[in-house]
């Protein structure tokens, strides 16, 4: 419990700090930093829309932070979220435009098609890393590249609507997630997110795979030594943190787009690694880091339309977030150096 | 035909210059046991800086020093968060992309009020190179190119000597391999960490130059478009060696090359673009051939 609230602290004046050191930038560039943050505040909660937009652009970051966070309690480190969240949003696009079912059935089998993609592309990154030792953030950087073109191939030829877009035709009516708010983004994704998150929590810590999960993730070698199969369970942890990341794709292409638009994701999957690395690894810490990343995201949107201060800010905000809480160290040196 | 092939290794030794300078910087990094995923973001904060001195001071010279400077200074917070700070290596090279993405395009915004390209500055040209000018075929695939695809040739030489055939070199490599032996025997793993990462970063800084100032002397938002991850795929098809390196992002950019040349044929771009990333995880997973990495890269240096 005094853990949860040091880290808690620790984060908010981690984010404090990046904000504090955004809003010099801000001034440093001739415009009003006040100005600038109201309008984000604004567009980030003001009103019943904006906090659709926040929680929209939230849900697919919930996705990515626990991919990140999955694969991270197994000590491993995929940073190929993007990859798998673009094929499985590709497989449940196919599914939603092919397949003829009833919502009940149809709905879950889009979203079972995109786990099985996603899941797919992160189990041969798991795989290599446990048959011949290549590194998984290298494959995984590199199975990001091959998914991205792959499905930009697929959407360019064989599944092209016509017209000039590169993008698929609309899924079926039976396979769309329905909306929370009308006329906003928000969509049925957001309680998938919050459902994902709440299982990833029960398997983690209250099944024996999820404990045999996390004592690779503490040392493989004293795990091997109990009895656990380290390369099994690497393989297992890479491939449910794929399908993670691949329901992350679903909910983009069947709650928003409604249809698979090449190059739809504007980095979730890497947007997945500041939201793990602000909530510690935990499904709750990556829910609150999400929603903190969504509401920069949909608040810079605004920003950037109410005043001349460029939305990238927000990418700023954002690094500088995952630098300071990244290294704890910091802190306690700088602590060390006023004694 | 034969013109056809000039042109084509012609363009491919110029596409090469920047991957290979990333990629010896990634290779100067690993060796000494630092993990750079921030190459991409170092080489666009090199193109970044050096089309906007170049366009207050009208040279472009000013330009390469300035990417040099910009590059460095970015990995030093990748150095001083990963090494003194002991963040972990990935998610600080991260969060070194994404702070160079954000500062870039907000400084575009800033200083030419678009953020999608800059106005035009002077550029680097070229140079033809005297004696080699005149020799046919050779000539012109390698004369006439930009002055950093010369010094980009000079630097390969450079970093395989100082990595190979020096001291210093020596103790970089320990220090990637067995940091606590290379501690044992009076080497300054921190010191000598910091000095490969920031090297990182000015040679990926250097390679932004050139997209900057080497081609259509404009900055565009984004404009390292991947190459630092090309850069490091190349870094580990290379063995981690300067001329591996070289030879990787030869051939990476041979491919690329030839895409360009082959668009019109019928063959879809994405898959020719594939192939760097394809042929790494094939030499990871030892299919073409094995590449290991160095020993102690990824963990930080606690000195006991």
């Amino acid at each position: 419990m005094r853990k949860i609230v040091s880290d808690l602290l620790y984060s908010f004046f981690a984010i404090l700090l990046a904000l504090l050191l955004g809003a010099l930038l801000i001034e440093a560039t001739g415009y009003s930093s006040l100005s600038a943050y109201a309008a984000l505040f604004r567009g980030a909660f003001g009103d019943s829309y904006a906090i659709a937009q926040t929680l929209a652009k939230a849900s697919p970051l919930i996705f990515t932070g626990l991919c990140v966070a999955f694969a991270f309690r197994c000590g491993l480190f995929n940073i190929g979220g993007e990859g798998q969240l673009v094929v499985g949003g590709l497989a449940a696009a196919l599914t939603g435009i092919y397949i003829s079912a009833p919502i009940f059935i149809h709905i879950p089998l889009a979203i079972l098609a995109g786990m099985a993609a996603g899941g797919m592309w992160a189990l041969i990154p798991g795989w290599l890393k446990a048959r011949f030792g290549a590194h998984e953030v290298i494959t995984t950087i590199m199975m990001n590249y091959v998914g991205i073109l792959l499905c930009s191939y697929l959407v360019n030829y064989p599944f092209k609507a016509p017209g000039w877009v590169a993008q698929t035709v609309f899924i079926k009516e039976s396979a769309t997630l329905p909306k929370l708010i009308p006329k906003t983004q928000l969509s049925a994704a957001l309680l998938l997110a919050l459902l994902f998150s709440f299982l990833t929590y029960l398997f983690l810590w209250k099944t024996s795979w999820g404990y045999k999960i996390r004592a690779v993730g503490l040392n493989p070698t004293s795990a091997e030594y109990g009895g656990i199969n380290p390369a099994r369970v690497m393989i297992l942890s890479m491939a449910i943190s794929g399908m993670l990341a691949g329901l992350g794709g679903v909910g983009e292409v069947l709650g928003v787009h409604k249809r698979f638009i090449d190059g739809f994701s504007p980095g979730y999957g890497f947007d997945g690694i500041a939201v793990a690395v602000l909530g510690r690894n935990h499904p709750a810490g990556a829910i609150l880091g999400a929603l903190l990343f969504g509401a920069l995201r949909a608040g810079g949107m605004a920003m950037d339309r109410v005043t001349d201060v460029p939305a990238d800010l927000v990418f700023v905000i954002q690094a500088l977030v995952i630098l300071f809480v990244s290294a704890p160290e910091m802190f306690r040196i700088i602590g060390r150096l006023k004694k | 035909m034969i013109e056809w092939i000039i042109t084509l290794l012609a363009s491919t030794l110029r596409l090469s210059t920047p991957l290979t300078l990333a990629a010896i910087g990634g290779t100067f990094s690993e060796r000494s046991g630092v993990i750079n995923i921030g190459l991409e973001g170092m080489i666009l904060m090199g193109a970044f800086a050096a089309a906007a001195v170049t366009y207050y001071t009208g040279n472009p010279w000013t330009g390469v020093v300035a990417a040099l400077l910009f590059g460095g200074l970015l990995a030093s917070v990748h150095a001083l968060l990963s090494i003194t700070f002991k963040a972990n290596q990935v998610v600080s090279g991260v969060a070194v992309n994404i702070l160079a993405l954000g500062l870039t395009t907000l400084m575009m915004q800033i200083i030419w009020g678009n953020r999608g390209a800059s106005e035009g500055v002077e550029g680097l040209g070229t140079w033809s190179v005297p004696v080699i000018n005149d020799i046919p075929v050779l000539g012109p695939i390698l004369s006439n190119h930009c002055p950093v695809v010369y010094m980009m040739l000079v630097i390969v030489v450079l970093a395989h000597i100082l990595l190979f055939k020096t001291s210093l070199g020596l103790h970089i490599r320990a220090c990637g391999e067995h940091p606590e032996a290379a501690d044992t025997v009076g080497i300054n793993v921190c010191r000598i960490r910091y000095f490969c990462v920031i090297l990182s970063g000015m040679l990926a800084g250097l390679g932004g130059s050139f997209l900057s100032l080497g081609q259509l002397n404009v900055f565009s938002q984004n404009m390292s478009a991947g190459r630092g991850f090309i850069a490091l795929a190349a870094m580990i098809f290379g063995k981690w060696k300067p001329f591996g390196a070289f030879g990787a992002s030869l051939m990476f950019a041979f491919t690329d090359a030839l895409q360009m040349k082959l668009q019109g044929f019928g063959i879809p771009f994405q898959f020719v673009a594939m192939i760097p990333y394809v042929l790494t995880i094939l030499v990871l997973a030892g299919a073409v051939r094995r590449a290991v990495a160095p020993a102690a890269i990824g963990k930080p240096y606690v000195k006991e």
